[in-house]
């Protein structure tokens, strides 16, 4: 059984002329336990809203949404936190860490919202986690003394802390250099397949796609498979580490849009 | 439980690394507290010390006072004819206290000299009427009546006169006249201007020396006076009963009656501390908008923060309680502090001096316990107020707008 599952998902946001804007317009999309879905589409397409969805932070408009095969339509906000915070970890293209606390403070943020033992341990478990991203000996630095790589390194041992079964990040290399965000994407897919989690990745970047087991493009508010042979190269050549940076992005991105 | 532990330690965290922002915002919150706690206090002091002071002077509300006297001698009624007359009146008109003073030369026989002192010779319950409250010793009882030497209540000023530091070397004095006798002082009050000289003696008693002839020719005694403590609202009708009872009573006397405690001070001291309160909730108010104003700003800069906290799971309860406590634990802290401060500040003031006009205070007037809970109870009421409106908008803020860039 997937773990999620999204059916003929719509999302339509107001705007404030009165009309609406259709975002998603009939979204599929099956993620098994453990798998690594890449998502990418240009600005604007609704990535982050499909994330937002996946994560419990949005609701659909229209459509069937299934966590482990129960209707997330129905559920108390209470209920949603709470999932949200045992079910998902996040990684964002800001980083978005807490500023002046401290990475293992950081890390252990989300422990704050859970129960029993996993709340007690919070402070062993950030420590545990931040050695696992190579960042143990700055674990008492403040963020703002990090850099943008090791902030996403910060961000990922947060989204990992409470042992999550699906990690969504939503452009996790967008605001690092290629070679730095190739590290971070590269850290990121390990340990998620080490804990057996799931991985959501949305991203400008093929290059970042060509990591992932499924991959998809986001168009006119539909998912479409990517597999045109121009995509399949760039992610041979990221896999085989020839290349990450490959000149086959040139045909997959549309034109006016830069890769990230 | 542990929902309540991650509360507070959210809130902790909140505030350890808003120190800054949680500071200013207390400054404000201690200022007005400090100010209103220590207003209140002081206002509440100063009028306890002044009804305390009218009292003394005239009497609980109502106090009315009855004179008596034969308009042809001037001499007061027969103390037996008037000890019946004034019980029959207290026994009719369900008087709660009755005191009687009359004033009478006596003659003291001091250290420096023999000294005339215009005494004060009162029945015991004009202590209470009175709140007269010895420092040393004891007030006169029924007992002194009875007793073989007369027992004399006086004040410093006199106990340093006769020479005598306080009351552990049973002090006595001879009491000069036709028949001197030996009376012993049984209680010191804090009473009198400078250094005059007070002294409350019972006002009869049995003893050979308290016969009109002891006291020697030539010394005044004036006619006694009634104070009698009655409810405020029926002093008029006490005023008006009662010189007709007692003129029925003694045929061939004078009665005078009227009021003489300090009409309208308890409605003057209520209106004082109404204006006093006010005051001091004006300034809290003002110190309030100042901490509702930082929250609203910083909630603002904190709303992705917020929203982060969403993505972990913080559901609307988590992140309204972390909000609002923030704001009730700092300004309960700053209340402490400020309540503190206004303690210190009240106990360091020359209280003494200013209120006691010269008289020392009968007791040191201790901070009033209402205006440190009023204090306590404000700070936290003005942080759970000011927190609200941030918490609401945190709480109301959209998720995904908060971590969109
Ligand atoms: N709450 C909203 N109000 C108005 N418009 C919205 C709202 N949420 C999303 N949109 C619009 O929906 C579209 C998709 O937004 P979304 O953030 O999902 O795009 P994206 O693919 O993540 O873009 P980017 O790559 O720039 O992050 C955009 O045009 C955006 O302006
Ligand atoms: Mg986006």
């Amino acid at each position: 059984m997937s773990l999620l599952s999204l059916t003929g998902v719509r999302r339509e946001v107001p705007l404030p002329d009165g009309s609406v804007l259709p975002v998603l317009t009939g979204v599929d999309l099956d993620v098994a336990p453990g798998e690594h879905v890449a998502v990418v589409g240009r600005s604007g397409s609704g990535k982050s809203t499909l994330l937002n969805i996946l994560g419990l932070l949005d609701t659909p408009t229209a459509g069937a949404y299934l966590l482990d095969g129960e209707p997330t339509d129905r559920l108390r906000a209470r209920r949603r936190a709470r999932l949200r915070g045992e079910v998902f970890g996040f990684v964002f293209q800001q980083f978005n860490l807490l500023p002046r606390r401290t990475a293992a403070e950081n890390v252990a943020a989300p422990l704050l919202y859970a129960r029993g033992r996993a709340f007690l341990t919070r402070g062993r478990a950030a420590r545990e986690v931040l050695d696992r991203v190579g960042l143990g000996a700055r674990a008492d630095q403040v963020p703002e003394r990090l850099s943008g790589g090791e902030q996403q390194r910060v961000a990922i041992a947060r989204a990992l802390v409470r042992r999550p079964r699906v990690v969504l990040a939503d452009e996790p290399t967008g605001a690092l250099d290629v070679e730095t965000g190739a590290r971070v994407m590269a850290l990121l897919t390990e340990i998620t397949a080490e804990t057996g989690a799931a991985l959501v990745t949305i991203t400008h970047d093929l290059s970042v796609a060509a990591l992932a087991g499924r991959r998809y493009r986001l168009e006119a508010g539909l998912l479409a498979p990517l597999d045109a042979p121009a995509d399949l190269h760039a992610a041979t050549a990221a896999r085989t580490g020839t290349g990450l940076v490959g000149t086959g992005q040139v045909g997959a991105v549309p034109p006016g849009e830069a890769p990230a | 439980m542990i929902a309540v532990l991650g509360v507070l330690t959210e809130a902790w965290g909140e505030v350890r690394v808003h120190k800054s922002r949680v500071v200013l915002s207390l400054v404000g919150v201690f200022l007005a507290v400090f100010a209103m706690t220590t207003v209140t206090a002081l206002g509440l002091i100063v009028a306890q010390v002044q009804q305390e002071q009218a009292e003394r002077a005239g009497g609980r509300a109502a106090t009315v006072s009855v004179s008596a006297f034969d308009p042809a001698t001037g001499l007061p009624p027969d103390p037996e004819e008037w000890d019946a007359a004034v019980a029959g009146l207290v026994e009719r008109h369900g008087i709660a206290t009755a005191a009687t003073i009359s004033w009478a030369d006596g003659l003291y026989r001091l250290p420096s000299g023999t000294r005339l002192v215009s005494t004060r010779r009162v029945t015991p319950s004009y202590g209470s009427l009175h709140r007269v409250v010895p420092i040393e010793g004891r007030w006169l009882h029924e007992a002194d009546r009875t007793s073989l030497s007369p027992a004399l209540v006086v004040n410093e000023a006199f106990l340093a006169a006769l020479g005598v530091p306080d009351l552990s070397s049973r002090p006595t004095v001879v009491l000069g006249g036709p028949r001197p006798v030996r009376a012993a002082i049984v209680g010191v009050v804090r009473e009198g201007y400078g250094d005059e000289l007070v002294v409350y003696r019972i006002d009869r008693s049995g003893g050979p020396w308290d016969q009109p002839a002891a006291a020697g020719a030539g010394a005044y005694q004036a006619p006694p006076s009634l104070e009698l403590w009655v409810p405020p609202e029926q002093a008029d009708e006490v005023v008006a009963t009662v010189r007709n009872d007692l003129q029925l009573a003694l045929p061939g006397v004078q009665v005078d009656a009227w009021r003489v405690d300090s009409e309208g001070m308890a409605e003057t001291l209520a209106v004082l501390r109404l204006a006093i309160r006010g005051a001091g909730v004006v300034v809290l108010v003002l110190g309030g908008l100042g901490v509702l104003n930082i929250g609203l700003v910083t909630v603002r800069q904190r709303i992705r923060e917020i929203g982060v906290r969403r993505s972990f799971g913080a559901g609307s309860g988590r992140i309204f309680a972390a909000v609002m406590l923030e704001s009730v634990c700092a300004t309960a802290v700053a209340g402490v502090a400020a309540v503190g401060a206004s303690i210190v500040l009240v106990r360091a003031l020359p209280l003494q001096d200013w209120l006691g006009q010269g008289i020392p205070l009968a007791d040191d007037p201790g901070f009033p316990v209402a205006a440190a809970v009023e204090g306590l109870v404000a700070a936290t009421a003005v942080g759970a107020l000011a927190g609200l409106l941030p918490a609401i908008i945190a709480v109301r803020a959209r998720v995904i707008d908060a971590i969109r860039y």
